[in-house]
């Protein structure tokens, strides 16, 4: 199962290698300058943001998605908005970064299961 | 005399019958001198000395105070059955801590060195929310007060009883005395008096005691002059009163009645409960009505239901509530048209913030009456109008209800597994290795979930009302740590196993009560939720920053604990607790939690640091 996730990233990346995104950039980019891990976990799995791994959105809907994110509720305040994700436009985060930061969510791994794990076998209801 | 003295402190200690006190002849009758004034000894004349050596006992010099008043302090305290008193110490209230540890046997109340104001009281916080009543914390003028305030603070908010006293006009810096010592704290306790004379500390002491008790609970504060502790007893018949404590409201007979029939008659009705449960019998009442009634339980704040029951949460998607209950909560606000029932003892103390108890709610049935005092005729009430039609719907909406809980406990199970193998560790990760290990023992979660996820109530069985104590009350920050320290001390005596999932930016506000809970040997596993981050204020920067479309890169000034990080486990072990960390691979953290068990079944605490995910 490992082997095949290693392969899994090591052809996403290399897919967004041929197109010129940068894996490693990416997560510089998600875990220190744009700090996207705070609301979506190193694992790009914990938080309170949208749970990113497996990454399921085209490039087209992932752009959409930190472009424009949902819009605010009708009234609210700005900082009543908690939880919900800031919108990131091209002037502080351009096509090209974006592109990197996809290409490093794809190679996140997936982990494993719930029903694949004994510590919460015992939880299920 | 001595012996006298022992005889009569075991009286007061175990009734509470009214005694009464006689100052010594021979000393109360001198001038009351000052201890540690600057008055000159005489010198002793020849025939003085002849007559002391002579008789083979050297009597004491006439400016010794063998029976300060501090000591009828001390008598009347104990009667109040306190077991500890947690204090930073001054000078202003030296008096009642020499005579705590002394004329008191530093017994009933136990003295307890804090080393932060804000860390006593907030102890005090954390141990009545598992013990059901006060312990005491001594404040040092206003610079003692000042310090806890905001320990103070939450204690209002939370709706618990702390009782506090504070020296005055003792200290030496005329800067911590004030002529109105309470003054910048009155708005968030429920009582404070600055007694004259002893027989007035008695009293206010006693109605100190008895106002913290009577829901809705709250600090109070007696503030003492620094003579009145430390000068000879003067006044004659001195006496103990007997405390009696104010029954806690119930809701009059007609709106219980109106409430019974709306709930009943629901299609939908819904249970919120908050700080609805102040004891055992709260939740056992609770799950009685639920049951009854086949309604949900939205709990927080409190054990107030048994969290895996197939009626815990808001009824699942869908679920609209025709009428909610609200009992110790902030009210719902209807809208739709449903129906706000509100039960709470807050109604009728409205003092302080008023934030704090939320928006204004439109309520149909509102109640000014305790809630848990409440239920028995509720119950009753919903019993006798129940028929049979209504018992089959009732037992259709369970079923359905029931189903909904499962089906969001898989979903929650599935998401227990996000992050499972990643480095910072997953607070799901971290729960569900910690729980196989205490399961099995009598256990009590002695922190707030709100940071970690609420990953303990998603994955752990709680069915105790001492497994939870909530959180800060009013969201103040530095709370977490000595409110576990209080609580495992609560917990020590039954032998429970403490477990607080302490977060780093709150720990930093008084570390030091580590070194507290290492000196007075309290049983506590602490492990930390190591995100190295302010991590609320990082978001909330951050979607600043969204908003005013400039960039992210610059949100980890002010809101980070990283550069260097900080190791807590170092820390700990410099404050006298046994340590390990930091953990950074999740494979790591069972072994590291069995060893950090093993040292607090032993009787101290222990400190594992794991470096986790934001949340």
């Amino acid at each position: 199962m490992t082997r095949v996730l290693i392969l899994m990233a090591a052809l996403v990346s290399s897919a967004f290698a041929q197109s010129g995104a940068s894996a490693a950039n990416g997560k510089v980019l998600f875990n220190t300058k744009f700090r996207c891990y705070s609301c979506h976990g190193f694992s790009g799995q914990n938080g309170p943001g949208a749970k990113l791994v497996p990454m399921q959105m085209t490039e087209a809907a992932f752009m959409s998605f930190v472009r424009q994110p949902r819009a605010p509720a009708p009234g609210s305040s700005p900082s009543g908005q908690q939880n919900r994700m800031p919108a990131y436009t091209a002037k502080v985060l351009t096509d090209a970064e974006l592109r990197d930061i996809l290409a490093y969510i794809k190679i996140l791994p997936v982990g494993p299961d719930a029903k694949d794990i004994p510590l919460l076998k015992e939880a299920q209801p | 005399m001595a012996k006298s003295r022992r005889g009569f402190l075991k009286g007061a200690a175990a009734g509470a019958a009214a005694l009464a006190v006689k100052p010594p002849k021979a000393r109360a009758q001198q001038a009351a001198p000052q201890r540690g004034g600057n008055a000159t000894a005489p010198p002793p004349t020849d025939a003085q000395l002849a007559a002391d050596t002579g008789a083979g006992k050297v009597a004491a010099p006439p400016w010794v105070i063998e029976r300060p008043g501090a000591d009828f302090m001390v008598e009347v305290i104990k009667t109040l059955n306190i077991e500890f008193v947690a204090a930073n110490p001054g000078t202003s209230f030296g008096g009642l801590h020499e005579s705590l540890i002394n004329h008191g046997g530093n017994t009933m109340p136990e003295f307890l060195t804090a080393c932060h104001e804000e860390s006593a009281v907030a102890m005090a916080h954390g141990y009545a929310k598992i013990e059901g009543k006060p312990m005491m914390a001594l404040l040092h003028g206003t610079v003692g007060i000042q310090h806890a305030s905001m320990a103070i603070y939450n204690a209002y908010a939370d709706r618990t009883p702390v009782v506090m006293i504070a020296g005055n006009w003792g200290a030496a810096v005329q800067a911590h005395n004030a002529q109105d010592l309470a003054l910048m704290i009155r708005d968030t306790i429920k009582y404070d008096d600055e007694p004259k004379t002893l027989a007035g500390f008695a009293d206010s002491i006693m109605k100190a005691y008895k106002i913290a008790m009577t829901p809705p609970m709250g600090p109070v504060l007696v503030v003492l002059d620094e003579q009145l502790q430390e000068k000879a007893i003067t006044e004659s018949n001195l006496r103990v009163p007997r405390l009696s404590l104010t029954q806690p409201p119930q809701g009059d007979a007609g709106s219980v009645a109106e409430a019974a029939k709306l709930l009943v008659n629901a299609q939908s009705p819904l249970i919120t409960a908050q700080r609805a449960a102040r004891t055992p019998e709260g939740m056992r009442l609770l799950v009685e009505l639920a049951e009854l009634l086949q309604a949900p339980v939205n709990s927080s704040e409190r054990m107030n239901f048994p969290l895996k029951h197939a009626l815990a949460g808001s009824g699942g998607p869908g679920y609209q509530p025709d009428v909610t209950l609200c009992l110790e909560a902030t009210p719902a606000r209807g809208g739709r048209g449903a129906k706000v029932i509100n039960i709470s003892a807050t109604n009728l103390y409205q003092k302080s913030n008023f934030q704090d108890e939320g928006r204004y709610a439109d309520v149909d049935i509102d109640m000014g009456a305790d809630a848990e005092a409440t239920l028995p005729a509720l119950i009753e009430a919903c019993r006798k109008l129940i028929t049979a039609d209504r018992k089959r719907a009732f037992e259709d909406r369970g079923a359905k209800i029931g189903e909904a809980h499962r089906r969001a406990r898989a979903a929650l199970i599935e998401q227990a597994a996000y992050g499972w193998d990643a480095s910072p560790v997953s607070l799901n990760r971290l729960c569900a290795e910690l729980w196989p290990l205490i399961k099995n023992e009598d256990w009590s979660l002695v922190s707030w979930e709100g940071f970690i996820g609420s990953w303990p109530t998603r994955l752990w069985n709680f069915d105790k009302h001492y497994q939870y104590i909530g959180g800060q009350g009013a969201g103040g920050m530095g709370y977490g740590a000595p409110a576990a320290v209080g609580a495992a001390l609560a917990n020590r005596k039954y032998g429970r196993l403490s477990v607080s999932i302490q977060t780093d930016g709150d720990l930093n506000y008084a570390p030091a009560v580590l070194w507290t809970a290492a000196h007075h040997k309290v049983p506590l596993l602490t492990i930390m939720h190591n995100n190295r981050a302010y991590h609320q204020e990082l978001m909330h920067v951050q979607r600043q920053a969204g908003l005013s479309n400039r960039g992210m890169d610059k949100c980890h000034i002010g809101t980070t604990l990283i550069d260097p990080a900080i190791d807590y486990a170092t820390v700990a072990k410099g404050y006298g607790l046994y340590s390990e960390g930091p953990i950074t691979d999740p494979k790591d953290l069972a072994a590291a939690f069995k060893r950090g068990i093993e040292r607090v079944k032993k009787g101290e605490p222990a400190l594992i640091d794991v470096v986790t995910q934001p949340r």
